[in-house]
């Protein structure tokens, strides 16, 4: 055990981190969601919504996100090759540069260094700075991998292998652009091309972002926490190749009914309603590897988490691709609802399934039991509910504001302005604001439990060493 | 065959890799290479060195988080914006502003529709024009002046024409200048506007 002993600092490092960069960037998607029905909350320069929204979602893919995915890989990737890291001194220096780099993402973010690609914003030095993150990541999970005491490599390491491998490709290409100054650039790519290469790479992030690796954390907690072994393998082998495969032709739904080429558009929509299939694959291997047992929903408190996660993310890959269908994106595209769409994933699916997978982590690397079993169920509670009043008040909205955009007279005019519907968004918003404030009071619950646990297990280590 | 691909790390990157790469290649980098994905409308003119210093702020404050820029071709949506989008209008933007999201309205077609007068009353307090906006007020950029030097880096970035005198007009504009020269310019190679 000895020799993990280092390697489970890092993890530990990462996860803290990743907690911290995460309140960062829910208490700033808390401000933005304020500023959208109350004005006076923007202050400028630097905290007007477009520079802040862009720290939120940064800071919340690539701090959260992105940390929580590095820690919880390296976690993933020691057991299942029986062995330490194989360069634990780099993954120690990797975990300083992340914090270092994403600290200057925020703060570039905040003085308008911006490429204006959605997902992609970071300018060109930190571009960098990530790919060399990534690369040091893929060292040691390659490394590691190749070196591993077991010859098998469970489902886990292929979704966090083909993880690696995507992320780079994706994050490289459309960040190729011109440099104009230390902290200005332009795309390398022009208008409706720049349009069909950032969609390409912004859907698919997402993709490896948030669903592969965390696809990871799904089929390697799920079996440990309920000890129930994963309902089919053949399942999981069809799912994850028609998966990564599906994948990459879908960006064009994000740009329906825009001047790309059509043939473009209707291809990503058809394999964005053949996606339906592999994810729900994963849905119905977890259901089935839950459904050995029920009973487990109620005597393990993290069955809960991750069967409610699995089936956000089955929600979210129906709700996605009917919403790409050309009649639906007619309504619904440029509207609240999208946000409504991206939150049922990001706090529904990710977030819950995240945090249950360090629940099972930081109890065992401090070698204790969970703090409070009770603080994790209101927890539960609390961002699910959260979760639902913002993903539900936000399609609300977004199906009125499609509807009432599109509201003709009898005489064939337009029936509202814009800004009369506008004023008719505010109670939904606000309902939002209060949406985000219990999912933000839930996850308090839950670093606060993470943190009772840290102390426990670090008092119990200091009494068995007296 | 399957076993061994389960066994081999390197070689499942390179399948994944390969499975990976077939999506991205017929839908992102085959197109790439066709004329289609290169078109430019005839009156389509590079921006002045004003409008991109103007075009530079506008992602500087991220207007594309609230306001998109493509009219689709649906009825409502030309008869509220106007023309539709069309695929040569974009040629100079590196990258591309059509937005995701419509807090605020469109502008693919805001060029020329209101005079500059408009714009700055607007930008210096949206609520006194429509009580019920959301839009943050953005009069502070017109204590800021512009600086030639860096809008010259960018105009070399770019590779748009600019001469001496463009340059030196810059001086005594302000960014609230620039950005309502951009916002008139939007949009006009196909309305005609300005």
């Amino acid at each position: 055990m000895n020799d993990y002993r280092y390697d489970n600092q890092t993890v530990k490092g990462f996860i803290v981190s990743s907690i911290f960069w995460g309140v960062v960037g829910i208490l700033v998607g808390l401000w933005i969601s304020v500023q959208m029905w109350m004005p006076s909350w923007n202050i400028p320069p630097y905290f007007t919504f477009g520079r802040l929204r862009v720290v939120h979602t940064n800071g919340l893919a690539f701090g959260l996100g992105i940390g929580a995915i590095f820690g919880i890989s390296y976690y993933i990737i020691m057991r299942l090759t029986k062995r330490p890291l194989l360069f634990p001194k780099l993954a120690r220096f990797h975990l300083w540069f992340f914090n270092v780099a994403i600290l200057l993402a925020a703060l570039s973010l905040l003085a308008g260094m911006n490429q204006s690609n959605e997902y992609a914003e970071l300018e060109w030095p930190l571009d960098i700075a990530v790919v060399i993150l990534w690369v040091i990541f893929a060292v040691n999970v390659f490394g590691t991998i190749i070196k591993r005491k077991e010859e098998q490599m469970y489902i886990s390491l292929w979704y966090i292998l083909a993880t690696t491998v995507a992320v780079a490709i994706l994050y490289i290409v459309n960040n190729l652009s011109i440099p104009a100054g230390w902290n200005k650039s332009y795309h390398l790519f022009a208008g409706v091309n720049s349009a069909n290469v950032e969609w390409w790479y912004g859907h698919n992030i997402v993709g490896f972002i948030f669903t592969t690796p965390i696809l990871a954390m799904f089929y390697y907690f799920l079996p440990k926490s309920t000890g129930l072994p994963i309902y089919s393998h053949r399942l999981s082998i069809v799912a994850f190749w028609s998966l990564v495969f599906a994948y990459l032709w879908t960006g064009a739904h994000h740009l329906v009914y825009t001047p790309l080429p059509d043939w473009i558009q209707t291809l990503g929509i058809a394999f964005t309603i053949f996606l339906i299939a592999p994810s729900w694959g994963s849905v119905v291997n977890g259901y089935y590897t839950v459904g050995n047992d029920w009973s487990k929903m109620q005597t393990n408190y993290l069955t809960k988490f991750f069967i409610l996660g699995i089936t956000f993310y089955g929600l979210q890959t129906v709700q996605g691709p009917t919403q790409g269908l050309r009649v639906v994106s007619q309504l619904i595209h440029f509207t609240d609802w999208v946000p409504g769409h991206v939150h049922m994933g990001t706090m529904g699916w990710v977030t819950m399934t995240a945090a249950a997978s360090i629940y099972y982590i930081i109890p065992k690397i401090y070698n204790t039991e969970i703090y409070s079993e009770k603080i994790a169920n209101i927890h539960f509670w609390l961002v699910l509910i959260g979760q639902l009043i913002f993903s539900i008040t936000m399609w609300i909205t977004g199906i009125m504001q499609g509807a009432l955009w599109k509201a003709t007279n009898p005489d064939g005019s337009l029936k509202y302005t814009f800004i009369e519907v506008v004023a008719k968004n505010y109670p939904f918003w606000k309902m939002r604001t209060l949406g985000g404030v219990i999912f933000t009071v839930g996850m308090l619950f839950f670093i606060y439990n993470i943190y009772m646990t840290m102390r426990k297990g670090k008092l119990a280590l200091a009494e068995a060493k007296a | 065959m399957a076993s061994n691909l389960y066994n081999k790390p390197i070689l499942f990157a390179i399948v994944a890799a390969v499975v990976i790469l077939i999506g991205t290649a017929v839908t992102m980098f085959i197109p790439m290479l066709t004329p289609e994905m290169h078109p430019k409308l005839a009156n389509l003119k590079p921006y002045t060195a004003l409008q991109l210093a103007g075009k530079d702020i506008y992602q500087r404050e991220g207007c594309n988080n609230c306001h998109t820029q493509t009219v689709r071709p649906l009825k409502t949506e030309v008869m509220r914006y106007g023309e539709y989008s069309k695929a040569g209008e974009f040629a100079y933007d590196r990258p591309f502003l059509w937005g995701s999201k419509r807090t605020g309205p469109d502008l693919a077609r805001i060029g020329g529709k209101y005079p500059d007068q408009w714009h700055e009353i607007h930008f210096d307090n949206p609520q006194a024009m429509y009580a019920e906006s959301n839009m943050p007020a953005y009069g502070w950029i017109k204590q800021n002046k512009l600086d030639p030097t860096d809008i010259e880096a960018h105009m070399k970035a770019n590779d748009f024409p600019y001469t001496r005198e463009d340059l030196a007009q810059l001086k005594d504009k302000t960014e609230l200048d620039a950005l309502i020269a951009y916002i008139q310019v939007i949009g006009t190679a196909v309305t005609g506007a300005k």
